[in-house]
């Protein structure tokens, strides 16, 4: 697959790990900010093939695991109504509200459907018009386009049966989150390259001034993770601390003015709630007042629903990076990839479950490879 | 579960000098993990159906053949070594490309049984039938297993029909039990698997899932994606009359990797004989339609349900031969070693990714979904 | 977030007064929005997420930049000899 593939070469990975090698004279935290991001590197192992000393950190970019729970236990409140069809991305069907999560719902009796575009509920909507087409509506704002769209054409098309329960949560604030805390201790970035292939960077220029962090944003397959870690390194030894792009094949400081306008007219920006954190001012995006007619929030009464947050478990300080996996007094023990404590834990390829399941076994794994950290051009060809 | 380490409360905002809110960022939603009931992934082949057989189903019917957990059990009675299995299905849409209950309901009976080596000679068919199924397409189905059972030299002796009212029944299940017969001298049974083994793969990949996920609403996509339905009995047979000097004990495992598809399958094995095992990703094919298929929607071919193909842990000495003999049959023509059974990590299946670096399978846990993250 | 595929736009035509296309990923095709992208051509390679078209290939700063990486081991001495580079796509047929 063109562009794709050659983005996943082995002899080149090696040759831009050997670079780091190369300029890198201390230890470095970065953190990549995007859930694909911490996915493609668990999946190829690309935290395996950097040099001792690069700690890859894992951001806040999983729109799964920062969904406030009111908003989760409000989606299923909606889809358990007699008459809705709920529909929503495959990430949100396990996430556990304080009763149940969705599959539990469908098998309870409600409609509950899997969607890949939110274009896919209009045509829902039209082939059931006595029913109420409701879309969960998640995401960073990567995805915000899509479920703008959706919210336009169901006002032009007059579609009254269509409605988006709104959870949109946006980047640069929770950066700005991340590196005002005192404790923060992620000292250079990669930017999330498909939410700036949407906004353009410009917005990361004033957090790189301001606390002094290199941001590159970066793409997704290991050569753009490796390429990204590289630029990073590189400003960190130098000194320097300014956005740079590594995926100029995709964006530009721009990014997509005609997906931004229609995005703007469809939402504006208000304070979102946090899973795990609270509230972050100016976070979020939620529908207009001219889209009232299609805003699930306002057409459904579910505000008396009682809430109840989980245990808490700490994985929100290994998000931050100021705890490993190992550091968390439930991992290993009471959480594990055959029972797990997090949301990001229960896809296959949750981020926590790769990233957890990954890093018990390196531990042991790292003692036995030894020199094999030295990855060898040879080793990656035709590896028998 | 609480968090041991006992710091604030999760909510609260305490501030630092700057004014901006103390961050503990994205705690992380516990999953669910006991049911009230059953939800569809408990049926997905991965941990969640584990979860199932162990707590529910082993407790209950608890004897040494069960517990071996082989796709079939081998019984002996009055001196011959039998085969015996069960399979229902219940796929949605009931005709897809490559495909259709009817021949999936013979094929994967008859390769449950060739996974122990066993020769297939007769099934039974329990059908459960949705009032309101087209009669025409009740007929199609049917046809389609007679000549799927002729493919695999197999033959209806006993079946069953029942209707249940409309809304009932997803217009068709089919159960079918299977008996086959294993010679003296074989021992194919997960137990085997032996470090030094390696691990062959008879061919592509995530045809049948993707072919299945093509035709569900929503996720539709065009392209040449055929399930590989198929019976595996003849190949099974050839592998096996592969020539050896020695014992002909060489094939240790054979499964064919379904629900779940190659990594989970491999996993069950890792855990049951309590081994390890390294693939190499570039060694497992996948066609390019699939594979594109699954980069859009987030899955991973090496969870993708598989309905024609076997994995084999096959004796290190014979490995070349075995797979020179599958490559001279029809269904193992692209039938390629994709790793091998280790010391190191026991009951873990690890990966070398084609970039190079290094990556733990794990078991699924319920359906692979689309993902958008 | 963001899992977004590049594919080549085979087809473009309207649909309910929107722009869509026919986008090939590997080797399957599907249905994609292009009202994001309107300069867009057939031919052209497109950055699909859920279904819409996010962003246009640079198809000439990717092959720069592709490059770029290629001639690394120009700038670090290796020891090791030139090897060949593995096709994309290796086994896969």
């Amino acid at each position: 697959m063109k562009y794709l593939d050659e983005y996943r070469n082995g002899p080149i990975a090696a040759k831009i790990v050997d670079e780091i090698r190369r300029v890198q004279t201390r230890p470095w935290v970065l953190m990549e900010v995007c859930g694909g991001q911490t996915h493609s590197i668990v999946k190829h192992g690309l935290d395996h093939l950097l040099p001792e000393g690069i700690e890859l950190v894992h951001g806040p970019g999983c729109p799964v695991c920062v969904t406030p729970l009111e908003m989760i236990d409000k989606a299923h409140a909606i889809a358990k109504k007699p008459g809705v069809i709920f529909c929503s991305f495959g990430d949100m069907l396990r996430v556990p509200g304080s009763d149940g999560d969705l599959f539990t719902i469908k098998s309870q009796g409600g409609d509950v459907r899997v969607v890949y575009s939110p274009l896919d509920c209009l045509k829902i909507a039209r082939s059931n018009p006595d029913k109420q087409v409701v879309f969960f509506a998640i995401g960073f704002e990567t995805t915000a386009p899509a479920n703008a769209m959706l919210a336009w054409r169901a006002r032009e098309e007059g579609a009254k049966n269509v409605s988006l329960l709104v959870s949109h949560v946006l980047v640069p604030p929770a950066m700005a989150a991340i590196l005002a805390s005192p404790e923060n201790r992620v000292q250079g970035f990669l930017g999330p390259g498909h939410v700036c292939a949407v906004m353009g960077y410009s917005e990361y220029e004033p957090l790189s001034a301001r606390f002094k962090v290199p941001i590159v944003i970066t793409g997704f397959e290991p050569l753009d993770i490796l390429q990204g870690t590289l630029m990073t390194v590189r400003q960190l030894e130098e000194g320097r601390a300014v956005v740079e792009n590594e995926y100029s094949r995709i964006l530009n400081r721009d990014g997509n003015p005609t997906a931004q306008k229609l995005v703007a007219s469809v939402f504006d920006i208000g304070d979102r709630k946090w899973r795990g954190i609270g509230t972050i001012a100016q976070s979020g995006y939620r529908l207009r007042r001219e889209f009232a007619e299609h805003d699930a929030e306002r057409i459904f009464n579910v505000d008396d629903i009682d809430t109840k947050e989980p245990e808490a478990c700490i994985s929100g300080q290994i998000l931050r990076g100021i705890k490993k996996p190992h550091d968390c007094a439930a991992f290993g023990t009471i959480c594990t990839p055959q029972r797990p404590l997090g949301a990001t834990m229960v896809s296959a390829e949750g981020a926590c479950a790769a990233y957890y399941t990954y890093g018990r076994h390196l531990e042991q794994h790292r003692a036995q490879l030894g020199a094999a950290q030295l990855v060898s051009v040879e080793s990656l060809v035709g590896a028998a | 579960m609480t968090a041991a380490s006992g710091e604030a409360d999760r909510d609260a905002e305490v501030e630092p000098a700057d004014g901006a809110p103390s961050i503990m960022f994205g705690s992380c939603p516990i999953p669910i993990f006991e049911h009230k009931q059953i939800v569809l992934g408990h049926g997905s082949g991965g941990k969640l159906t584990s979860e199932l057989i162990d707590t529910i189903f082993r407790p209950a019917f608890r004897n040494p053949i069960l517990d071996k957990l082989d796709d079939q059990a081998v019984l002996t009675i009055g001196g011959a070594r039998l085969a015996f299995t069960t399979d229902s299905f219940v796929v949605t849409p009931i005709f897809f490309p490559g495909g259709d209950i009817g021949r999936i309901a013979v094929n994967g009976t008859v390769n449950d049984l060739a996974m122990s080596g066993a020769r297939p000679l007769y099934l039974s068919a329990a059908f459960i039938l949705e009032e309101g199924l087209a009669t025409v397409d009740l007929r199609r189905v049917v046809e389609s297993m007679r000549a799927a059972a002729e493919e695999a030299g197999v033959q209806f002796v006993t079946g069953d029909t029942k209707v249940v009212n409309r809304g009932k029944g997803d217009q068709i299940f089919i159960t079918t039990t299977g008996i086959g017969v294993i010679e003296d001298g074989l021992n194919i049974s997960a137990d085997r698997a032996r470090p030094g083994d390696k691990i062959i793969l008879s061919g592509f990949i995530g045809d049948h899932g993707m072919a299945i996920m093509s035709q569900r609403e929503n996720l539709e996509f065009e392209g040449a994606i055929e399930s590989d339905c198929a019976s595996l009995n003849g190949l099974v047979a050839s592998m096996i009359a592969t020539p050896s000097e020695g014992a002909r004990d060489f094939i240790h495992v054979l499964r064919d990797p379904t629900r779940g598809g190659v990594a989970t399958t491999l996993n069950e094995i890792a855990k049951r004989a309590n081994v390890g095992m390294m693939l190499r990703e570039q060694s497992v094919p996948v066609r390019e339609s699939v594979k594109g298929a699954c980069e859009i929607l987030g899955l991973d071919p090496l969870y993708v349900a598989n309905e024609g193909k076997l994995l084999a842990l096959v004796a290190p000495e014979m490995a070349e031969e075995v797979l020179r003999q599958m490559r001279r049959h029809d269904l193992g023509k692209d039938a390629v070693i994709i790793g091998e059974v280790v010391d190191e990590h026991p009951g873990m299946l690890l990966m070398k990714t084609e970039i190079g670096g290094t990556r733990v399978l794990d078991v699924m846990f319920g359906e692979q979904l689309p993902r958008i993250c | 977030m963001c899992l977004a595929i590049p594919g080549k736009v085979l087809e473009a035509y309207d649909s309910r007064g929107m722009r869509m296309a026919k986008v090939q990923f590997g080797g399957i095709t599907r249905e994609a929005c292009l009202e994001y992208v309107p300069e867009t051509l057939v031919g052209d390679y497109v950055l699909v997420h859920v279904g819409f078209a996010i962003s246009r290939v640079d198809e000439a700063e990717a092959e720069r930049t592709y490059q770029a990486l290629r001639e690394l081991d120009q700038l670090t001495e290796l020891e090791t000899p030139v090897v060949e580079e593995i096709e994309p796509g290796g086994y896969r047929q």
